[in-house]
């Protein structure tokens, strides 16, 4: 079998040595009953090729996003990654290594980490962020628990322009923890007003810019409000690149900010392995979650790069942890950071203006439908638009047509009575031709 | 200090040895370069891409615009790749070497894997399109299911938590949530005391206070001393088996139907799962639900520190509490359950719980198991359990002699020595683990488990050849031998030859410097 | 040096007047290695003897440091932000962690006097 170098030569001489006749010798402390007489019931072995073939099948039953025209956002979004990072991120010495436990030997993770941390950390506004969480809705969750310890407070409120997936995981993990959640109503318009929700029990105030319906708000009066109240501000960014044209999150005021960084560097994977942005304010960092690169010197006096501040982990603190957290997506992590040094200030920059102004003309072509209005005075790649009936079918009819064409809200606010939205995103990778042939396809379908 | 310093002539602390006899110019040495940042290099103008012209409007932002400088270094392509490339030189890999970390379960990771992963049915396809049209990557996902629940012998499972420690909060929230549905949620979660940090630290996440449970001098679990602890209070019990020293808890079945017996549950961390897997389900034993940890046994690689997958198996009386979203198989194809309406829709009893993440799961990770599963089958993912198990005893066996084992074997797939070989050395554990870096291997798990002083956890897994392992053997062999015989210097100030001496912590962790930042103000002193 | 008594925890206590100042032992600082950081309780805060005090943290570990007696936090050590590695250098003088007033001065009776606890320290190994 390819990947198991013993012959049974090998395995004879290695028995003799242990001084055991055979290898069941060696699982003696096994209840006998519980020792499987064959082989569990799945098929044998396979060579590369007949495993290909299966798997090809399969994957052969999708429709992939760049075979059609695409508007799916709603949390993931579909970027071009240049050919170099996924050529870099499967050198082995990336793709095989384990966490840099040994830093001595480890220094590429670690230098990469540190320069991570810092590109979080400019593209949020913040001061400092950590080495990545799983995801976006786990870093938010973690950020709820974060502001409770820091204010120790347990409210937290949630917009009702929050990511419903999001949501969702800040209530799980809150509902364990005797956390109290208030949360708006989902807010299609963008009109939502928070600050009455806000007095001098609530930890932390948690918004998404932009809002998991596009808006966009300023949210500066906002996080003035937070403060008076000595409560934290949360925010959740889903479409990093949106940072490349948006006022930063830090620059409005965020105590914390959330994140996914999906779009640079990370196909879209049918939903993961994505990555966590976490950032806060350094006077924050002791009680900051998840992994944290630091930099020191070695016994020669040179710089290098260890793991540090360990001893808010759970390898350490075990019960008095800050979080369970025992990985980072790292790989998902060294292809954002590549990603990124490719793109450099003025290719990130660009890079967002051009998802907008194609996310501008897609959203001019949909409001020329008849019965098509868009909600947005403001979005950066993604807005939403009202149908003159339920969103779900249109999309349906739309996929059958080979148009992939956005999502309708009821798919994740299913008793919202939202079922005419349908959110639509468009990137760099969104064509003229693209648009039009969803243009034409909605009109008709629409007619 | 700059960033490309000059090398300095032997290091403090011992003979420093051949590597500093010649001084470069440049501050490399061969092959190993020395790298600055990104933030160091780059010119205003240089780019990566070539994205095409922009001419409109930023009418749509709100007023929003961001205006300043974000402060990204430019760089152009043979740049970047030549960055990431000598970074990359300076870590060891599984390619490397062999990686001995116990129970990480460093086994090779197959490039099939990788192939099959990056097609784009699997890799370009979003989680929110119509269903219709991911019908393969709900099949996928099945398929994954299917096959883990047949190993374990469990008949449910939960694919959506991202790691491991996620999957152990996954479980954690199951049982409490099994019991709320009783109408008592119960107080305490029993853990060894030779359990991974994660375990403590999950309960308390649930809501749950840890009531720690002694082991014995054999290493297991003390089985009386748990009986005495078990009573209505107990939620449930987090055991690892194989246990952290590497051994089978012989008694596994007597714990299982102790903890039953006051209605409470038993959820195994699979860490090591590896030991077992095609040969033992953890179904037989009475565990009630396990999480695995595909990037361990089945293979997916380990990337630096991540991304993992944490799939959790449960019995049937534990499913209905199991976290959204899932998928089921029926007449019509595949479908997914993402939210408590489409779950009351599908009148299957699940009361879930909530939800672990976004969207569905790692779905990366699962396309690289199922590869690794099915180039294996079942056959050969039981020859993996027997030829990991065989490897470790293998270790011990040859090292017995010179090292001392912490338990008397036979072990399972890790072998976990004790520094009582070292006594009287003036060398610590932390010592001899740098000087193999010097040799050129990465150093076994040290410090762990907490209740071995000074414990070396070491596991070769499946992948080692027995030649690798010989190099790797007679390399102990003689640093113990090394140690012996009085060279505690050589250890003290090793490692010498990797990129880096040891790393100053201590001033790490005292001043943090957590990012690069624009200009450096003047530093106080110390 | 004035009347300073120890916990088998390795905390010290010394008595002056109304007021006590605790910190950790020279013992206990070696265990820890580098002290990198230290959580002081708050000031005004109201602590048991035996309850959690502080947290005193190392590169690879952190340890709860428990209050001997029962009283009142009045001071915390200000120079152990900037300087944790005071408590290396000076772990049974300026090093100190807090001072508290007492509710019960005659708990210290209760406590190992420094013959006592050098003592239990030989002992321990």
């Amino acid at each position: 079998m390819r990947y198991l170098p013993h012959t049974a030569q090998d395995r004879r001489a290695m028995l003799q040595t242990i001084g055991v006749n055979s290898v069941d010798d060696l699982f003696v402390d096994v209840p006998r009953s519980a020792v499987l007489a064959k082989p569990v019931d799945l098929p044998d072995h396979a060579g590369e090729l007949a495993v290909e073939r299966t798997l090809s099948k399969m994957a052969a039953r999708n429709v992939a996003a760049g075979t059609v025209p695409f508007f799916v956002g709603g949390g993931a979004y579909r970027h071009h990654v240049p050919a170099a990072v996924d050529h870099l991120i499967q050198r082995s010495e990336f793709l095989t290594a384990y966490t840099p436990y040994q830093p001595e030997i480890s220094q590429g993770t670690l230098q990469v980490l540190f320069e991570f941390q810092t590109q979080v950390a400019l593209l949020t506004g913040m001061e400092v962020a950590n080495a990545s969480m799983y995801d976006g809705a786990t870093a938010c969750a973690e950020a709820v628990l974060m502001a409770n310890r820091l204010t120790r407070r347990r409210r937290a409120v949630l917009s009702g322009g929050l990511h419903p997936q999001y949501r969702a995981v800040v209530e799980t993990q809150s509902r364990f923890l005797d956390g109290e959640i208030v949360a708006a109503a989902p807010d299609a318009t963008g009109e939502e007003d928070l600050l009455a929700l806000i007095d001098d029990e609530t930890a932390c105030v948690v918004v998404q810019n932009p809002t998991f319906f596009g808006h966009l708000h300023d949210l500066r009066k906002l996080a003035e409000v937070c403060h008076a109240n000595g409560a934290l501000l949360v925010v959740a960014v889903t479409e990093t690149v949106s940072l490349g044209a948006v006022t930063s999150p830090g620059a409005m005021g965020a105590d914390i900010v959330v994140g996914e960084g999906q779009s640079l560097g990370n196909a879209l994977n049918f939903g993961g392995p994505y990555l966590g942005l976490f950032a806060t304010r350094e006077k924050f960092v002791r009680q900051m979650p998840g992994r944290l690169c630091g930099e020191t010197v070695d016994a020669d006096g040179r710089r290098g790069f260890v793991l540090t501040l360990s001893t808010r982990e759970q390898h350490i603190r075990r019960e008095k942890a800050t979080s369970n957290i025992c990985t980072n997506s790292g790989l998902c992590s060294l292809a954002f950071t590549i990603h990124l040094s490719l793109l450099g200030e003025d290719g990130f920059r660009q890079l967002a203006a051009l998802n907008h102004a194609r996310a501008c003309e897609a959203a001019a072509r949909l409001a020329q439908i008849p019965g098509v209005s868009v909600l947005n005075n403001s979005f950066f790649n993604e807005f939403t638009v009202r149908l003159p009936r339920a969103a779900a079918g249109v999309v349906d009819t739309l996929a059958e047509r080979g148009v992939l064409a956005g999502i309708p809200v009821s798919r994740l606010l299913p008793a919202a009575g939202l079922d005419d939205l349908m959110l639509v995103a468009a990137t760099e990778t969104t064509t003229e031709e693209d648009v039009a042939a969803f243009g034409d396809a909605l009109a008709e379908v629409l007619r | 200090m700059s960033a490309r310093s000059q090398a300095h002539s032997a290091g403090r602390g011992g003979d420093g040895g051949t590597r500093d006899v010649v001084q470069t110019h440049s501050g490399h040495r061969g092959l190993q370069m020395e790298e600055p940042l990104i933030f160091e290099m780059g010119s205003p103008g240089r780019t990566g891409v070539d994205l095409p012209p922009v001419t409109t409007t930023t009418g749509k932002l709100g007023g929003l615009q961001r205006r300043g400088e974000i402060g990204l270094p430019a760089l152009s392509e043979p740049q970047v790749v030549r960055h990431y490339v000598r970074l990359s030189q300076k870590n060891y890999a599984i390619d490397s070497g062999l990686y001995p970390l116990g129970s990480c379960t460093m086994k090779h990771n197959p490039r099939l894997n990788e192939k099959i992963a990056r097609l784009p049915g699997f890799s370009d396809v979003h989680p929110l399109q119509p269903q219709s049209t991911v019908q393969g990557a709900l099949e996928l996902i099945d398929t994954v299911a299917h096959w883990l629940k047949t190993l374990t012998g469990l008949p449910a499972i939960a694919m959506s938590p991202a790691a491991g420690a996620h999957g152990e909060l996954c479980g954690m929230m199951t049982i409490r949530s099994a019991h709320e549905a009783r109408g008592n949620a119960r107080k305490r979660i029993l853990v060894p005391d030779s359990a991974h940090g994660t375990n403590p630290a999950t309960a308390v996440l649930c809501g749950y206070a840890v009531d720690p449970v002694p082991s014995l001098p054999n290493g297991r679990i003390d089985l009386a001393a748990l009986k005495a602890k078990l009573d209505d209070d107990v939620a449930g019990i987090m055991l690892t088996n194989p246990n952290t020293c590497g051994l089978f808890e012989n008694e596994i079945i007597e714990v299982a139907e102790a903890v039953h017996a006051v209605g409470a549950y038993f959820y195994c961390d699979g860490a090591n799962f590896n030991a077992i897997v095609g040969k033992v389900r953890p179904g037989d034993l009475g565990i009630d639900i396990m999480h695995l940890n595909l990037h361990k046994t089945f293979s997916t690689p380990h990337g630096g520190g991540g991304p993992g997958s944490g799939p959790v198996v449960m019995t049937a009386e534990l499913a209905p509490y199991a976290p959204l979203p899932y998928v089921v198989a029926g007449p019509d194809g595949f479908r997914l359950i993402e939210t408590p309406a489409d779950q009351e829709a599908a009148g299957d009893g699940g009361h879930a719980y909530g939800r672990m993440k976004s969207f569905h799961g790692q779905m990366g990770m699962f396309v690289r198991a199922l590869a690794y599963m099915m180039s294996h089958g079942a056959d050969g993912l039981r020859q993996v359990a027997e030829d990991a198990v065989l490897n470790a005893n293998y270790v011990l066996a040859r090292l017995e002699d010179v090292m001392t084992p912490a338990y008397p074997g036979p072990c399972m797939h890790e072998v976990l020595f004790d520094d009582t070989f070292l006594k009287d050395t003036g060398v610590t554990t932390l010592d001899f683990a740098k000087a193999m870096i010097d040799e050129g291997f990465h150093p076994m798990t040290v410090y762990f488990p907490l209740i071995v002083h000074g414990a070396m956890l070491t596991e070769p897994t499946e992948s080692e050849s027995k030649e690798s392992m010989d190099v790797f053997i007679d390399t102990l062999r003689a640093l113990a031998a090394d140690a012996k015989a009085g060279n505690a210097a050589r250890f003290a100030g090793a490692p010498y030859l990797a990129p880096r001496r040891r790393l100053d912590e201590t001033r790490a962790a005292r001043n943090p410097r957590l990012r690069w930042t624009p200009e450096a103000p003047a530093e106080a002193a110390e | 040096m004035s009347d300073v008594r120890f916990t088998k925890d390795h905390e010290w206590v010394r008595l002056e007047g109304d007021t006590a100042t605790i910190g950790i032992s020279e013992y206990a600082q070696e265990q820890l290695g580098d002290v990198v950081f230290i959580e002081l309780p708050t000031v005004g805060a109201d602590v048991e003897a035996g309850g959690d005090a502080a947290v005193v943290e190392s590169v690879k570990a952190a340890s709860e440091v428990y209050s001997p007696v029962l009283g009142r936090i009045v001071e915390v050590n200000d120079d152990l932000e900037a300087t944790p590695g005071l408590v290396n250098e000076s772990a049974e003088d300026e090093g100190w962690f807090w001072r508290m007033e007492l509710s019960d001065p005659d708990e210290l009776e209760a406590l190992m006097t420094a013959k006592d606890y050098k003592a239990f320290l030989e002992g321990l190994d």
